[in-house]
């Protein structure tokens, strides 16, 4: 995975992949092994995990509202998704940010892999990719198999 | 002390090889929050996520100073294409 990066590493001279390994490894080491196996089993607890600012219902950030409008647009059902508002949680707010080496909130795992946040979401979204994924994991019925008729009365 | 849109540019031109770099301040002026848009063809053969990272990663020590940051990774070819829709 590396190694473009060191491709282009050593023509330009720039940071390099051990200063990447090096921050990885430090990050690792912040975290205890216990808020480690809370937040592995949180991640677990349903096929989508949204870690966000506020609820699916109330969202106290942009970011985080638009991941949630993203994920209901594609009709993912209240049982399979699992969502943490990291500000009651100050602890998981910042363990969650060292566990996914992954500075910001919104974060989106789908069966116990992390995604990404909102800019990853929206551009899946937009190209397609999110439906297949979602599809593919089971969390969203495939495009063929959906009823029809959607109208509501 | 805020993080202006010019010290952001300096510090991705110095952490990556750029061939287009779009910076907007979306704070109005407070530096808290930034959208940018990265071609280089440092991201070729990488997918989003990864390409993230890696900024994410150059640039810790700015993200963690900014409420919001958003970014759009592309490597030269796909910035083409983009120009050309």
């Amino acid at each position: 995975m590396f190694r473009p990066i060191l491709n282009s590493s050593l023509r330009i001279a720039r940071p390099t992949a051990s200063t990447v390994v090096k921050a990885r490894l430090r990050a690792y080491r912040y975290l205890s092994q216990e808020a480690r196996s809370t937040i592995q089993k949180a991640i677990e607890a349903k096929p989508l995990v949204l870690f966000m600012k506020g609820t699916p219902d109330a969202p106290q950030c942009g970011f985080s509202r638009a991941v949630v409008q993203v994920l209901d647009l594609h009709g993912v059902p209240p049982e399979k998704l699992q969502s943490y508002n990291v500000l009651e949680d100050p602890e998981l707010r910042n363990g969650i940010k060292e566990f996914s080496e992954w500075p910001t909130i919104p974060q989106v795992y789908v069966n116990g892999e992390f995604i990404g946040g909102c800019d990853i979401l929206i551009g899946m979204h937009q190209s397609g990719e999110l439906e297949t994924l979602l599809e593919n994991s089971n969390i969203i019925p495939k495009a063929a198999e959906e009823p029809a008729q959607t109208t509501s009365s | 002390m805020p993080i202006s849109a010019v010290s952001l540019e300096n510090a991705i031109k110095n952490a990556l090889p750029v061939v287009h770099l779009e910076i907007q301040d979306e704070s109005d002026g407070c530096g808290d929050k930034f959208s940018v848009v990265i071609v280089s063809e440092i991201f070729e053969g990488k997918n989003t996520l990864q390409r993230h990272r890696l900024v994410n990663e150059l640039l810790k020590d700015y993200i963690a100073r900014i409420h919001a940051f958003s970014q759009k990774t592309l490597t030269p070819q796909q910035y083409r294409e983009q120009l050309a829709k």
